[in-house]
């Protein structure tokens, strides 16, 4: 049992305008195997979230804290964090041009569990995990995202996340941009990694339809850079019957 | 790219200074075995715009010192390589100097090394030629490499130590021939290389022409290859990392002057460190005889740290229309933070995320001179440099 928490936490960001604080005192406490989810509007911050707990650079965390069982995750660095059990399944996942799927896999999985998988076992583990994705096997040979449909680099993201078994999984916008079909694979996988890996998500997202295949356990509304409100899997109904209005006040 | 424009702008403008008259096409630059017949290097010629006289540590002088007892070799039936005299008529036969320094080369050069392979020899294992530096004094070195009909061989030429070196590679492969041909700089510290290198490709031929260029102050090579009988195949690739100070620069030419030949040019570069320049230009003519030719040129540069400098041009002149395809790409980007954060993202460290982009980027060009042993030692000097920055 672990618990990812997230204690009033401020970030900013340098625009052109100037440094702009996108996160206003977030508190956010995940256990292993629940599943929250974290929806609001366009521009309140939830990426930013993401982010900042993966310590992507360009954010700065003025206040606050994030603690993973304890342990101060602000001191630790990017890949540090991803030894730690933490995970962010990327909502624009970059292309790796010369770096081959099963090249990155492989050395991603070395350097997470420290040691250098069995080969067989390996091989086997991942072709189990592509299958269940439905990802072709000539994929293993492709370039890190190069040259992916959205649909692709979304499935890898899950790929990912079974075949690393972090402890918690942030998905950002992992539903954007797919089909019905494709949304249905990648809940799959998730809620395969959630049972088999006792793994707490942290799920953000914009829309409710991904909520029909991943069921939360908690639902927070955020808006402008806090969560202005959170329930169970009854409010994600509520903002689908009522949208963001009542929150968002001009 | 706005680069190719300056090119040819720059290079107008520098015939005023010289006394050659404007190059309209590739193929009608000077040539001539007489270093006298050049006038002195210089950056306002469009042949050394990318690099200062000197750099070159002397080897744009009429007089330079011959290079002999520092190449080791082994000769043997199937591949014969012993030194002849200059005067050889098969010498000059395939090239002839485009440049003051090939011309110094072959100017100074009294002996040649000759190596060649015996008629339908099959040789399997790569034959490697070592030249080691001689110090620092400007030297001269001719190699002549013949690749008899329906022979097929490897041969490495490796370049280390302190080397000074002018120098002119000819490589004639004959009818039905198949030649792998790599030429490794992985010079010290201090050195300066610069080679022409000249190949005829008879009828049904084939050359793989690799350069690998990782160590030196300057290397810049000039890999000319002409086809003169129909049916063959050239593929050129080029690898090289160019670290702080250090000039790399690649001018392969492709001509295609017969008719159903296939050409692929294939170069890859990484730089890091403060003034640590490439360059890259790529030419290919297309004859009016040379109809059904197919052909490709790349080049790709991975920049890894501010400070560092690509250049890339990529020539193509087409005269025939009826044609295969003719297609030329060239890139230079950087390794940027969202791909190291993506890749931290996955408990992978900073250090490694960029071994993994730049081997990954540089080892395929490795690879394609299917040569293990050459393989595994240039990615443990690749591993050194990335290691070193």
């Amino acid at each position: 049992m672990a618990t990812l928490e997230v204690k009033n936490l401020h970030v900013t960001v340098e625009t052109d305008q100037g440094t702009k604080e996108i996160l206003k005192g977030v508190d956010l406490t995940i256990n292993s195997g629940e599943i929250h989810a974290v929806m609001g509007p366009n521009g309140s911050g939830k990426s930013t979230l993401a982010y900042s707990i993966a310590g992507h650079p360009k954010y700065t965390v003025t206040k606050g804290e994030i603690l993973l069982d304890g342990e101060d995750v602000l001191e630790m660095s990017v890949d540090e964090r991803a030894k730690a059990g933490l995970f962010l399944a990327m909502q624009y996942p970059v292309e790796i041009p010369g770096v081959s799927v099963s090249n990155f896999l492989r050395t991603a999985k070395t350097a997470i569990t420290g040691e250098a998988p069995a080969l067989r076992t390996w091989i086997k583990d991942v072709r189990e995990a592509m299958a269940g994705l439905k990802i072709d096997s000539t994929f293993s040979e492709r370039n890190v995202n190069e040259g992916f449909s959205g649909g692709e680099k979304k499935r890898h993201e899950i790929l990912q996340l079974e075949l690393l078994k972090p402890r918690f999984a942030i998905l950002d916008e992992t539903d954007s941009g797919l089909d019905v079909d494709a949304l249905k694979i990648v809940s799959e996988g998730v809620n395969r990694a959630h049972k088999d890996n006792d793994l707490g998500v942290l799920m953000i997202t914009h829309y409710t339809r991904i909520l029909k295949y991943i069921k939360p356990d908690f639902v927070h509304v955020f808006v402008d850079g806090k969560i202005a409100e959170q329930g169970g899997a009854e409010l994600a109904d509520q903002l689908e019957a009522e949208g963001y209005d009542r929150y968002v006040k001009a | 790219m706005s680069d190719s424009q300056k090119t040819a702008q720059h290079g107008l403008a520098e015939h005023t200074h010289g006394s050659f008259v404007p190059l309209q096409i590739r193929s009608d630059r000077p040539r001539s075995k007489s270093v006298s017949d050049f006038d002195a290097v210089s950056p306002l010629q469009d042949l050394w715009r990318y690099l200062q006289p000197e750099q070159l540590k002397g080897l744009d002088a009429d007089v330079l010192g011959e290079y002999e007892a520092e190449v080791g070799f082994t000769s043997s039936s199937q591949v014969s390589i012993s030194w002849i005299e200059s005067t050889d008529p098969r010498v000059g036969s395939i090239g002839v100097p485009e440049d003051k320094v090939a011309a110094a080369a072959y100017t100074n050069a009294s002996k040649t090394l000759l190596v060649e392979i015996a008629d339908s020899a099959e040789v399997s294992e790569p034959v490697v030629i070592n030249i080691n530096g001689s110090g620092s004094t400007p030297s001269a070195l001719h190699v002549l490499v013949v690749a008899k009909k329906f022979s097929k061989a490897t041969l490495v030429f490796e370049h280390s130590g302190l080397g000074v070196l002018a120098e002119i590679i000819e490589v004639d492969v004959h009818d039905e021939a198949k030649l792998n041909l790599i030429s490794v700089q992985n010079w010290d510290k201090g050195s300066s290389h610069v080679s022409a290198h000249f190949s005829k490709l008879a009828r049904n031929s084939y050359l793989k022409h690799s350069v690998a260029s990782l160590g030196g102050d300057l290397i810049r090579i000039t890999p000319v290859t002409t086809f003169t009988g129909p049916g063959s195949e050239v593929e050129m690739n080029g690898v090289y990392f160019a670290d702080a100070g250090q000039h790399i620069e690649n001018r392969p030419f492709v001509d295609h002057a017969a008719p159903n030949c296939k050409s692929r040019v294939t170069y890859k570069g990484a730089l890091q460190g403060n003034k640590a320049h490439t360059v890259w230009i790529g030419d290919v003519l297309i004859r009016v005889v040379a109809e059904g030719t197919d052909t490709y040129e790349l080049n790709r540069n991975l920049l890894l740290t501010d400070g560092a400098r690509a250049d890339s041009v990529p020539n193509l002149e087409i005269e025939t229309g009826e044609i295969e395809g003719a297609g030329h790409a060239s890139a230079s980007g950087r390794f940027d933070d969202e791909q190291l954060f993506y890749l931290q993202a996955r408990g992978i460290s900073a250090d490694e995320a960029r071994r993994l982009v730049v081997l990954g980027f540089l080892v395929d060009i490795l690879q394609r001179t299917q040569v293990d042993e050459l393989v595994d030692r240039l990615t443990k000097v690749l591993e050194e440099k990335l290691g070193s920055k």
